[in-house]
């Protein structure tokens, strides 16, 4: 069968199973709109390549599944950017399709000319080049599979548009031929009886738990280990949701502004058992400081994380899911041996002290300014555990993390390894996208939501309902948060205002439905009223208190026994040069 | 810090040198020499890279390194088992009394004159890099016009390749030794 390069990228698309298309055409990518109006494959016009590029991220962190963006040559490429290096820091599953020049201009700086694989060869797990028609199908097939096993990550197709508009005859590979690139998924079964040799050891393990356990799928897994050996777990933030806060073993979130039991249980631990984690700066503090008794099991899939930060004692490469079963597997068999759980009340009892003397705290007046985190709260009441939530970046995002309850995986999405202001609205369209039967909000800073907010036009006209959630504090909040604390409180361009834009107009504007609350007693109407809407998206405009600041906090490069839980732990910087580096 | 020898097979695909700097550049790895050409398989070519740095940045280099799809494997040289050459070629001044000596030196260290001039020669050398750093020391003294090195390219010594072999630190970071790693990519 003769089909042009455009037709063979539907039927490959379709091959996939892919379901959703976020994109934008543009001159260099027509061809391959035509084909579109006669497949299966939904395309969500989208109002900015960016907007299109964290919509495929935030349907691939809700559905597991990899999302995948399409834009043109030149500018909707280079709007992708963002979304590529998001996705690679966040290993999100992603694959994004651009148009390119005819390949006799490649390279004459022809109209909407942009070296789109040069410019993306860093922020992509690979990305592929294509010149010839017959070679559509195989790069396509080729970039989910990239995409999608071992350590899922971003892959960019560019497609020249006579590429597109050539013909060629359809066949689609039945195999996959890269020789350079075999994941190791199954795990060491000796290194396995190591790790769990030192677990039968340690007075004081802790399951320092991050985002390849969600990407393993393997929280049963994790649920069955943790409670059979009666590890805590501490889940990052990457990893929110892939133990239930609920359970007595969970510990919550470490790290800057981790909670205290969390960031302490790892400091004071004699054994991390480190499961899809990566020792992130953000998570260790000062890397010299970190943990400094512990002994170090690591588990990963990319060997490359292994030793990159922290030595350990017991590498361990692999998929979470296979590693963690074997791991269960052998345990049982030792405590069998053994007579059961090695004996460790001191330390959960210590735990449990922590976790009632240092909880995450605020205080919220009855007639005081409205405070961020008794919004989220109150949010999170009435809108319960089966919500998805995506936030951008900031203070709102660690409020988000701190205050939510996550029981389940694959219901927090945000932006944590590139920290992207203005993820949020896109990633809630493309969650809501894949999801369309879960309430999805976005929590968001007033900051972050003026970056992508035109993406509330294509939730309305693509009838893709969600729920928004400003923070509204009228201030790029945590740079404010370093410049009252390092910086003197000498604030510079940080200011946003309350009032512009006028939110709840904003809302209107896009078709959603736009509410405010200022006071505390507003609070909970407003909640009930947004949420009893399913049919179009909400925008809630909550004009929060500017001067409240998150904690506990471990300033950057300090070590995590210096952590602040609260405001009276406080030493400002006296002179800017004290400032810690971001 | 000390000096590696890494041979690292690839796929010959566009822009897979491209990959290979960047990701140096990218993580800040300092490259000594590079030198890149066909293998005895076709679509499959062969970069001798030059390192010098401390022996856990070269862990994090070579891991990096397979996580590029389109590398096939790498092999860490170890110095007392490699064959290692270099070509170099040298226009040196060379007029007069310092002809003959110049001459001398080509004769000293078996190598050859390409081209002559009145006022200069141009040398090509071979050999290894030990030795085409102590010759470029004599030549100096007469005053180089100009150099060109290739970076230096390496074999292992013995009746096996790189194909059979595979990267030893890898096996290290606890992969399962049923799975041939050096695949690699993640």
């Amino acid at each position: 069968m003769k089909v042009t390069g455009a037709q063979a990228l539907f039927k490959s698309l379709e091959g996939e199973g892919v379901d959703i298309v976020f994109g934008i055409p543009g001159g260099a990518i027509l061809p391959a709109y035509d084909p579109l109006l006669d497949s299966s494959v939904r395309h969500v016009l989208c109002r900015h390549e960016q907007g299109a590029g964290h919509a495929a991220e935030g349907y691939a962190w809700a559905t597991g599944k990899v999302g995948v963006a399409m834009a043109t040559s030149g500018p909707g490429g280079c709007n992708l950017v963002t979304a590529l290096a998001d996705a690679k820091m966040d290993s999100v599953p992603m694959v994004a399709i651009t148009g390119q020049v005819p390949t006799p201009v490649v390279g004459n700086d022809a109209f909407q000319e942009a070296d789109i694989t040069g410019i993306t060869m860093p922020i992509t797990k690979h990305n592929i080049l294509v010149t010839d028609p017959g070679a559509v199908a195989e790069s396509i097939r080729e970039a989910f599979h990239i995409a999608r096993t071992g350590r899922p990550g971003p892959v960019l197709v560019d497609l020249p548009k006579d590429v597109l508009v050539n013909e060629t005859t359809w066949s689609w590979p039945d195999s996959i031929n890269l020789p350079g690139y075999k994941p190791t998924t199954k795990g060491n079964l000796r290194q396995v009886a190591e790790a769990s040799r030192l677990i039968m050891k340690a007075k004081r393990p802790v399951l320092y738990v991050g985002g390849g356990v969600i990407k393993a799928e393997a929280t049963k897994e994790l649920m069955k280990l943790a409670t059979l050996a009666q590890l805590p777990v501490v889940t990052t933030l990457m990893a929110r949701g892939a133990f239930p806060d609920s359970h007595e073993l969970c510990l919550g979130m470490p790290g800057m502004h981790g909670n205290y039991t969390a960031v302490m249980s790892l400091q004071k631990s004699d054994l991390l058992i480190a499961l899809g984690a990566r020792f992130d700066d953000r998570v260790t503090g000062k890397l010299d400081a970190f943990a400094p008794d512990a002994a170090v099991i690591h588990v990963d899939i990319d060997p490359a994380e292994i030793g990159k930060n922290r030595v350990a004692a017991v590498p361990i490469v692999g998929d979470c899911k296979d590693v963690i079963a074997k791991l269960t597997a052998d345990l049982t068999k030792r405590q069998d041996e053994a007579g059961g759980v090695p004996d460790r009340k001191a330390w959960l009892a210590q735990l449990d002290e922590w976790k009632s003397a240092f909880p995450y705290r605020y205080d919220q007046q009855p007639d005081g300014p409205l405070k961020p985190q008794f919004c989220i709260e109150r949010l999170y009441e009435a809108a319960g555990s089966d919500a998805i939530v995506v936030s951008g970046v900031g203070q709102h995002q660690m409020w988000a993390s701190q205050f939510w309850r996550f029981e389940q995986p694959r219901h927090w999405i945000n932006s944590g390894g590139l920290g992207t202001m203005g993820f949020a609205v896109p990633a809630a369209l493309g969650a809501a996208a894949g999801q369309p039967k879960k309430r999805v909000i976005a929590i968001d800073g007033d900051g972050c939501f003026q970056m992508t907010a035109q993406e509330l036009a294509t939730s309305t006209t693509e009838n893709i309902p969600f729920v928004t959630a400003i923070i509204n504090n009228a201030y790029l909040g945590m740079v404010r948060q370093w410049q009252e604390l390092f910086y003197k409180e000498r604030y510079s361009q940080v200011y946003l205002s309350y009032d512009t834009p006028d939110y709840v107009k904003l809302a209107e504007a896009y078709g959603c439905v736009g509410l405010r609350a200022e006071h505390p007693d507003e609070v909970d109407a407003v909640i009930e009223k947004a949420l009893s809407i399913t049919d179009r998206s909400v925008v809630i405009d909550f004009r929060v208190d500017s001067n409240e600041m998150c904690f506990p906090m471990v300033p950057a490069g300090a070590s995590n026994d210096d952590i602040i839980v609260g405001p009276e732990g406080l030493k400002r910087a006296q002179d800017p040069a004290e400032a810690p580096i971001a | 810090m000390s000096l590696h020898t890494l041979s690292v097979l690839v796929e010959d695909k566009p822009g897979v040198l491209t990959r290979v700097a960047g990701l140096f550049a990218a993580r800040g790895f300092n490259i000594d020499s590079l030198a890149v050409g066909p293998t005895e398989r076709p679509g499959l070519s062969r970069m001798t890279i030059v390192v010098n740095v401390e022996n856990k940045t070269l862990e994090q280099i070579t891991k990096q390194l397979n996580k590029l799809i389109h590398v096939i494997k790498i092999l860490e040289h170890e110095p007392s088992e490699t064959v290692e050459r270099e070509l170099m070629l040298v226009k040196v001044r060379a007029e007069g009394e310092a002809r003959a000596r110049v001459l001398e030196f080509c004769q000293v260290f078996r190598v050859r004159v390409s081209d002559a001039t009145h006022q200069t020669l141009t040398i090509e050398a071979t050999g290894s890099p030990d030795k085409l750093t102590a010759l470029l020391a004599l030549l100096e003294d007469f005053g180089i016009v100009e150099l060109a090195r290739t970076g230096r390219i390496a074999l292992t010594r013995g009746d096996r390749g790189i194909r059979e072999r595979s990267l030893k630190s890898t096996r290290a970071a606890g992969s399962d030794d049923q799975t041939d790693w050096t695949g690699g990519g993640v």
